[in-house]
C-alpha cells in the first residue's frame, strides 16, 4: 500500500468517527398516489409486541400500505393471539380478504421469538407462518420480514420491504452518502466528506456501494464496504473516473475514465485491476448500466449530436441505438426483469422519468415533474426511486412502473435528498 | 517545435486583438484588465511576469483563473485566450508547477452527463495551454459538473456563471 492510500485510509476512519455521532436526516414516506385495485388486509396487534417505543405491527402496516397495492382495514385494539380461533364472519363483515395475527414471546436467553400466521378470510383457510428470533434491536427488520411474507403470499411475488437503499445527503459544506431501509429508517452514513459524493450503485451481493466522491477535488471511484466500513480505490486515473455500475455478476465494473481523452466507457474488476476500453468514440459514452443477463450496457452518447441511450455487447462491438423521440434521453436503467428500460427524458424543457418497453418500444411519462434523475428500480421491479425536486429542496420519490403508485420520501429536518440507489433482495 | 508554439501564440494574440469584445459578457470575475505587454513574445520568465508570486497578485493575469463559455459550447472564447496566453507561459518557466483544470457546467439535467461536458470544457482549456506550450504532464483535466454551482438560483445569468472552466496550481488543490 502506497503512502498516498494509507493517508486516505486514515482521514476515511476520522470522518467515518466523525458521523458515527451525529444525528442522521430521517427520511419520512407520503403517500400521493395508490393502485386501483388495493388489497384489502388486516394485522391485528401481537400480544407482546410493545418490546420497544415503536409496536411491531406498526412496522408491518406501515410496509403494506406504503406499497400502494394494499388497504389496511382497521383491526380494532385488542391484541388477537396467534392461534386463536378466526371470527370468519367478523373480518368477512369489515371487508378484509385477509389477516395477520401473531404475537411475540421472550425466549430464556434475552431475545424475542414472533410467531404469526396469514389467514385468507375467503376461504377460511391459513396462507402460511412464520417464526422469527430476533433481539429486540432488530424489531424493524423482523416486521419488514412479516412484511415482505404477507406481500409475497397476497401478490405472488416478492416483497421488497427488508431491502435497503442508498442515497446522497447534502447539507451546508457536508456530503453524506446514507444507507437505510427501504422505508426510509435506521439511515446511518456510510461515508461523509465536504466535497460532493454522486452516482451510489449497490453491488448485487448488498454488502459494497461503488460511488466516486471529490474528496481529492477530482472525481475518484471508490468500492465501498458497508459491513467493514472500509473503502477501495476503484479507478483513480488522470482526469476523471466515474459512473460505476456492477456487472450482475458482482465481479467487474463498467465505468467512465477520460484518461484516453474525452469520456469513455471502461470495464475494470471489482479491485480495481485489469483495466480495458469497451468502447470508442469521437463524443461523450457515460452513464452505463448492464442488462439483467449480463449481456449488454446500455449508456448514455451524444455521438449523434444530442444524448441518446445506447447499447453495446458487454464484451464489446456493434453499438445500437435505443432511443429516438426527443433531443435529450440519459441515466439508462435495466429493470431487473431485463424487459423494460427507465431513464430521464426532456419534454419542453422538463427533465422526467419514462419508461421503455424495450420489445416494443413504447414509453411511458411516469412523473409529472420537472428535475427527476438517477431512476433505481426496486429488486422485484415494481417500483422506481428516483431524485427529484419538490419547493426547490431535493426529495427522493418513487413511482411504481404502472405509474400509478407514487410516493415521496423528503429527509425530516432539512437537506437535499438525492443520487437514490435501490440495493438488491436481503440475502 | 518551439518556432511553431511562438508562431502559434503570435497567430493567437493577433486575432485576439481584431477581434471585438464577445458579445456575451458572462457574469463576474471577467473584466478585461489584462496588461498590454502581455502581447510581446519576450523570452518567458525573465521579467518577473510570470515569477510563482504573480499567481496570488491581484494585479497580475495569472490571478484570474476562470474560463467562461457559452451554452452548449466547449471552445474557448477569444477573450480569454490572453488568460491562457499569460497561464502557458508561467507552466513554461515554472516547469515543476502542475495544474489541475476543473470543469462545471449548469444545473439542468443529469448528474453523469453533466460531469461529461464539464470535462469537455476543461479538456478545451488543457489543450489550448498546450498548444501554447505547456507540456502535457504539467496539466490535468477534471470536471466537477454540476456538483459545486457558484450560482444557486435557476436564471440564465446564474447558469452563465456556472459554465466555467477553472484553474488551480500546485498547493492548491
Amino acid at each position: 500500500m502506497n503512502m498516498q492510500m494509507r493517508t486516505s485510509f486514515r482521514s476515511l476512519s476520522a470522518l467515518l468517527a466523525l458521523s458515527a455521532g451525529l444525528a442522521h436526516a430521517q427520511l419520512s414516506v407520503e403517500i400521493i398516489g395508490a393502485g386501483a385495485n388495493r388489497i384489502p388486509v388486516a394485522v391485528a396487534d401481537f400480544p407482546g409486541e410493545r418490546i420497544i417505543s415503536q409496536a411491531l405491527t406498526s412496522v408491518i402496516r406501515n410496509d403494506l400500505d406504503r406499497s400502494g397495492l394494499f388497504r389496511m382495514v382497521d383491526a380494532g385494539s385488542n391484541a388477537i393471539p396467534e392461534n386463536a380461533a378466526i371470527a370468519w364472519g367478523d373480518w368477512r363483515s369489515r371487508g378484509a380478504d385477509a389477516l395477520a395475527v401473531g404475537q411475540v414471546l421472550p425466549t430464556a436467553d434475552g431475545r424475542f421469538e414472533t410467531r404469526f400466521r396469514l389467514h385468507d378470510i375467503q376461504k377460511q383457510a391459513q396462507l402460511g407462518g412464520t417464526a422469527l428470533l430476533h433481539s429486540s434491536s432488530q424489531l424493524r427488520s423482523t416486521g419488514h420480514r412479516i412484511a415482505d411474507f404477507i406481500y409475497e403470499k397476497l401478490t405472488g411475488e416478492p416483497g421488497v420491504f427488508s431491502t435497503r437503499i442508498a442515497y446522497v445527503v447534502k447539507s451546508v459544506g457536508r456530503f453524506e452518502l446514507q444507507v437505510a431501509d427501504a422505508d426510509g429508517g435506521n439511515a446511518q452514513a456510510a461515508f461523509a466528506s465536504s466535497e460532493p459524493i454522486i452516482s451510489p450503485s449497490w453491488a448485487p451481493d448488498g454488502n459494497r456501494i461503488a460511488y466516486v466522491s471529490f474528496q481529492t477535488k477530482k472525481p475518484v471511484v471508490y468500492v465501498h464496504d458497508l459491513a467493514a466500513g472500509r473503502r477501495h480505490v476503484a479507478a483513480n486515473f488522470k482526469g476523471s473516473n466515474s459512473a460505476p455500475a456492477w456487472s450482475p455478476d458482482g465481479r467487474r465494473l463498467a465505468l467512465v475514465l477520460t484518461k484516453d481523452g474525452g469520456s469513455q466507457l471502461y470495464l475494470v474488476n471489482a479491485d480495481g485491476s485489469g483495466v480495458t476500453r469497451l468502447a470508442s468514440s469521437a463524443g461523450i459514452d457515460t452513464e452505463p448500466n448492464f442488462s439483467p443477463d449480463g449481456q449488454y450496457i446500455y449508456f448514455t452518447s451524444d455521438r449523434g449530436g444530442s444524448p441518446q441511450i445506447y447499447r453495446i455487447p458487454a464484451t464489446g462491438g456493434d453499438v445500437k441505438r435505443v432511443t429516438f423521440e426527443g433531443s435529450y434521453n440519459t441515466s439508462p436503467r435495466l429493470s431487473p426483469d431485463g424487459k423494460s428500460m427507465a431513464y430521464i427524458s426532456r419534454n419542453s424543457g422538463r427533465f422526467q422519468l419514462a419508461l421503455m418497453d424495450l420489445a416494443s418500444k413504447q414509453t411511458q411519462i411516469l412523473t409529472d415533474s420537472s428535475k427527476d434523475e438517477s431512476p433505481s428500480f426496486a429488486p422485484n421491479g415494481r417500483m422506481i426511486l428516483y431524485a427529484t425536486e419538490i419547493g426547490g429542496r431535493g426529495v427522493l420519490a418513487a413511482v411504481s412502473s404502472d405509474g400509478r403508485v407514487k410516493l415521496k420520501l423528503p429527509a425530516i429536518g432539512g437537506g437535499d435528498v438525492r443520487e437514490p440507489s435501490w440495493g438488491p433482495f436481503a440475502k | 517545435m518551439r518556432r511553431l508554439f511562438m508562431l502559434a501564440s503570435l497567430a493567437f494574440l493577433a486575432a485576439c486583438s481584431s477581434q471585438p469584445p464577445a458579445p456575451e459578457q458572462a457574469g463576474a470575475g471577467v473584466e478585461d484588465r489584462s496588461p498590454r505587454d502581455l502581447g510581446s513574445v519576450s523570452p518567458v520568465g525573465r521579467d518577473g511576469l510570470y515569477s510563482p508570486d504573480r499567481l496570488k497578485d491581484p494585479k497580475s493575469v495569472l490571478y484570474k483563473r476562470e474560463v467562461f463559455f457559452d451554452l452548449d459550447s466547449y471552445t474557448i472564447r477569444d477573450e480569454f485566450k490572453p488568460l491562457l496566453e499569460a497561464h502557458a507561459k508561467f507552466l513554461q518557466a515554472n516547469a515543476k508547477y502542475k495544474m489541475l483544470i476543473q470543469g462545471n457546467t449548469d444545473e439542468r439535467g443529469s448528474r453523469e452527463y453533466n460531469l461529461a461536458l464539464g470535462q469537455k470544457r476543461a479538456e478545451a482549456v488543457r489543450k489550448a495551454l498546450q498548444l501554447l506550450g505547456a507540456r502535457e504532464d504539467q496539466l490535468e483535466a477534471v470536471s466537477v459538473g454540476k456538483e459545486k454551482p457558484r450560482c444557486g438560483e435557476a436564471s440564465e445569468e446564474c447558469w452563465a456563471q456556472n459554465r466555467r472552466a477553472d484553474i488551480l496550481y500546485s498547493g492548491e488543490f
